[in-house]
């Protein structure tokens, strides 16, 4: 680090004016960047860290004000800056990646225009030369045909592809610093991987410093030089990136460490020290052997007819175009479900997974193929009646998002209650709230909390009253879909500890889908590794992800980012 | 694009079709005898009766409807029976006073809402905000008659800078040569200033009026649009990467915001060619909204089937260019065509 840090953050508080007052989302915080380095700032939700980089840029709400401190970019008050001044290190000093890269580009603008615009606006190219400027920004981010791809627009491009045109657009000026706010986040594995190693490289090359912004502590550590941790507006450590993963100061970096999922853990390591943790149980599956299974899937396929523009004035005009094949999502696959069994589906976005899941909870009808419960085939039932089956509370499922899963005008107590009220298994108000309160204590949500709406409740409050309402019915099977991929590494400890022992004491299967391999490494017991639809590797868990076979495992399991050992 | 064109058009079909049953019907369930009246108050039952043949009116309904059809595709509406014209001269006459008045009416509307729905969003909160909801709020609150009065009242009778409220022209001028039935567009054809200047003058407080009117919807649409685009994360991104305000409003909010807002001035603007009915009362404007209320008061009913016939097709006209000017702004709706 040199003498004189590019980025030095001191004292800074920001303040956010609200109904109730003034909340302050930064508390005196300092944190510098040198030039040339890598900092992290890893935190949960709510820590402060992408208000601290918005401060930076000063591209903060309406309601949000710097209250005191001072921010000094290689010698310029970043606070005191006048509006034209800032402007103009936008993009040109100090440039941001944003988290969702789709939603970060203009919808209805060429992503080459996009690109063009911030040249133009800071002088980097004039309009006889800007085309060519930007087709070189596209090439330097080894977008494939950049010519092409200077003419799409974003909805054309897959989710990596559009990360890699905002690293385009942000490091179009050479700027020196570089600010990443969870870049990957919701991005497969493989494209995480990718997407931070270009960054890495270019910013590298090019002596740039970045700042990038994090949940995840592995992320961090893999990539960067130092590791600032924020929990509350306030940082809690900051440190070298390896020290940081041997000798955690604070004791919530201590806690955050813990929950972030880890080669050679057990589930229960996850929790904090000094919470009871449930006696060790041999994770083999509890299943009889030679007992039919729960579930068989057999030659399951789903297809979806290829969009035919205008084909219906092709009909009308006699001349109907050749059909083009029908796209297949799920392409023939077969696994079983054991009785109490943890089933893991593994794949990146596009694998079908999500389909599969869905037509095995009978909210998908699937094009052929058969799904037998229990020795009956409720694949041939239409998922459209499905729902009046015998059959519907015997299989449930548990949603991505705690918060959109749950319909905001409800209390958590309806919400629960819904499956009961619908299949009619309990009668009266005194034994429904009684019910209620007995699933409320299982999934350990305080049953004062039962009368709250959705958005009066926590994230992990709200995946428990997802978990009571899939368990109302004492179902058979539980599918999972991703169910802590929004919920932070803390609160994900909590509730896949919460899962498990759920399953133990009910006697439930799973079928846990997820892209997470280190959280399907803790909670299941066998793992199908889904590709375009088929599947490539099943097993149990520890031959898949100890031992994989196939190139694709290896691939997934080398992409997630290991922490410096 | 032609092909989205081209199927979109298809799907306005049975549209079509639908109105032209509903208009041969509609004239043969209203109550009152077309025969009856076309003979006049004095005529025997002998005479209406020769009359209702001659109408074809004794036929049996779908024969009646096939010759109503015939003449539909020949371009005939049939004749009316209080101006004695054929309805389709009558329309012809009518159709562009009554388009040039909301185009004109719903124009200054734009120009005025647009910015000032953009403004509010961008300094939400601020004076300009609130003049917006003021003017928004008022504008409809106010019908459009009295408006209408009010502004004959002060700037004819009081003021005096308008001239009558009497029609299209005065009656000093005389109509600039037919091209395409707009005054002010034939008038700047003919290079008749003078005529412009005075077909403008008739224009101006009618559509004042509709604009006034008109304002609250568009101005409410543009701002709540403004709003949730400025919230969006490509605005962030492009103020983060230093792009001038007026570059992130214009170019990347506004266009954004725009597609809600073309949607409400389809709405508005044919809601605005039928019902502007009063406004044409107010200003004795020769238009088709005040020509199909008289007709129906006479129970003359070609012209009535002939007006909603027009609408009919000028709503799908009309939403066939909101589709155009969609996937213009919108390249994922090209997509879907």
């Amino acid at each position: 680090m040199t003498a004189l840090p590019l980025l030095d953050i001191s004292n800074l508080t920001v303040e956010f004016a609200t109904r109730r007052g003034k909340v302050q989302a930064v508390k005196s915080i300092d944190i510098q960047v040198g030039k040339g380095e890598t900092v992290a700032i890893v935190g949960e939700s709510g820590s402060g860290k992408s208000v601290t980089s918005y401060a930076v840029v000063r591209i903060l709400d309406r309601a949000g004000k710097v209250a005191e401190g001072s921010i000094s970019f290689s010698g310029v008050d970043l606070v005191a800056a006048d509006e034209a001044q800032m402007r103009d290190l936008r993009g040109r000093e100090i440039s941001m990646i944003f988290q969702n890269p789709r939603a970060a580009l203009n919808p209805i603008r060429k992503v080459g225009r996009q690109i063009e615009d911030v040249l133009l606006q800071h002088v980097q190219a004039t309009s006889a030369t800007a085309k060519e400027k930007a087709i070189e920004a596209l090439e330097k981010v080894r977008i494939a045909r950049p010519e092409e791809r200077y003419d799409a627009y974003p909805f054309e491009l897959s989710g990596g592809m559009c990360q890699r045109v905002v690293i385009a657009l942000a490091l179009a000026c050479q700027p020196q610093l570089l600010i990443a706010d969870e870049p990957t986040t919701g991005l497969d594995v493989t494209t995480q991987k990718a997407v931070m190693d270009l960054i890495v490289e270019l910013t590298r090359e090019r002596g740039m410093s970045t700042i990038l912004i994090t949940h995840d502590l592995g992320l961090a550590a893999a990539y960067c030089d130092r590791v600032v941790v924020m929990e509350k507006g306030k940082v809690v450590e900051t440190a070298e990136a390896a020290a940081i993963f041997h000798a955690p100061q604070h004791p919530y970096t201590r806690k955050l460490m813990q929950a972030t999922p880890r080669l050679g853990m057990a589930l229960a390591d996850l929790l904090p020290e000094g919470t009871p943790k449930p006696p060790a149980q041999a994770r083999a599956p509890a299943t009889l052997a030679g007992a039919a299974p729960l579930m068989q899937v057999e030659n399951l396929v789903k297809e979806y007819p290829r969009p035919a523009g205008g084909a219906l004035l092709a009909k009308l005009r006699g001349k109907a175009e050749p059909e083009k094949p029908a796209f297949r999502a799920v392409d023939g696959i077969s696994f079983s479900v054991a009785r109490g069994e943890t089933l893991g589906l593994v794949g990146e976005s596009g694998c079908g997974k999500s389909t599969t899941s869905m037509m095995i909870t009978r909210l998908l009808d699937p094009t052929s193929g058969r799904i037998v419960f229990d020795g009956q085939d409720i694949g041939a039932m239409p998922a459209r009646t499905f729902a009046a089956s015998p059959f519907r509370r015997r299989i449930q499922m548990v949603f991505q998002d705690p918060t959109d899963s749950l319909n905001p005008r409800f209390t958590a107590q309806r919400a629960i209650l819904d499956p009961i009220l619908r299949m009619g298994t309990v009668e009266g108000r005194a034994a429904l709230r009684e019910r209620c309160e007995e699933l409320a204590r299982l999934v350990g949500l305080p049953v004062e909390l039962l009368d709250r709406f959705p958005h009066q409740l926590s994230g992990g409050q709200k995946a428990r009253v997802g978990i009571a309402r899939a368990i109302a019915l004492e179902p058979d099977l539980v599918i999972l879909d991703e169910p802590t991929a929004a919920l932070d590494v803390s609160v994900q400890a909590v509730v896949l500890n919460l899962l498990d022992e759920l399953k133990q004491r009910l006697g439930m299967s799973y079928i846990f889908v997820s892209h997470d391999l280190n959280v399907v490494r803790l909670l299941c017991d066998r793992v199908v590794v889904m590709r375009s639809g088929r599947i490539v590797e099943e097993g149990t868990a520890e031959e898949v992800l100890g031992a994989p076979k196939a190139e694709y495992t290896k691939e997934l399991l080398t992409a997630i980012p290991h922490p410096p050992a | 694009m032609l092909r989205m064109i081209g199927a979109r058009l298809m799907t306005t079909v049975p549209s079509v079709i639908g109105v032209i049953i509903v208009t041969f019907l509609l004239t043969r369930v209203l109550p009152g005898d077309t025969a009856a009246y076309f003979a006049g108050p004095a005529a025997t039952p002998q005479a209406i009766a020769e009359i209702r043949s001659k109408l074809g009116l004794d036929q049996p309904l779908p024969v009646q409807f096939v010759s109503y059809v015939t003449a539909l595709v020949k371009g005939d509406l049939g004749q009316s029976l209080t101006t004695g014209q054929p309805v389709t001269a009558d329309l012809a006459q009518r159709l562009p006073a009554s388009a040039e008045l909301t185009l004109v009416g719903l124009l200054l509307s734009m120009a005025i809402a647009l910015p000032l729905g953009v403004l509010a969003a961008v300094r939400q909160g601020s004076w300009i905000d609130h003049l917006c909801r003021v003017v928004a709020t008022a504008g409809v609150s106010l019908p459009v008659f009295f408006t209408g009065l009010l502004l004959v009242y002060v700037f004819y009778f009081i003021l005096g800078w308008s001239p009558a409220p009497l029609g299209r022209l005065d009656v000093f001028f005389s109509e600039p040569p037919r091209v395409t039935g707009l005054l002010l567009i034939d008038s700047l054809i003919a290079r008749d200033l003078e005529t412009f200047r005075a077909a403008a003058a008739q224009l101006i407080l009618p559509a004042v009026t509709l604009a006034i009117f008109s304002l609250a919807p568009i101005t409410r649409m543009t701002r709540a649009s403004m709003l949730a685009v400025l919230g969006a994360d490509f605005v962030r991104t492009a103020r983060a990467s230093g792009l001038s305000s007026g570059k992130v409003i214009g170019t990347y909010a506004f266009r954004n915001a725009m597609l809600p807002v073309v949607t409400t001035l389809g709405m508005v603007f044919s809601f605005l060619l039928g019902a502007n009915v009063l406004v044409e009362k107010v200003f004795a404007w020769p238009g088709i909204g005040s020509y199909a209320v008289e007709a129906l008061i006479a129970s003359d009913y070609a012209p009535i089937q002939g007006f909603v016939l027009t609408m009919a097709v000028m709503y799908v006209v009309l939403n066939l260019l909101i589709d155009i000017l969609y996937g213009v702004i919108d390249p994922r709706v090209r997509l879907e065509g």
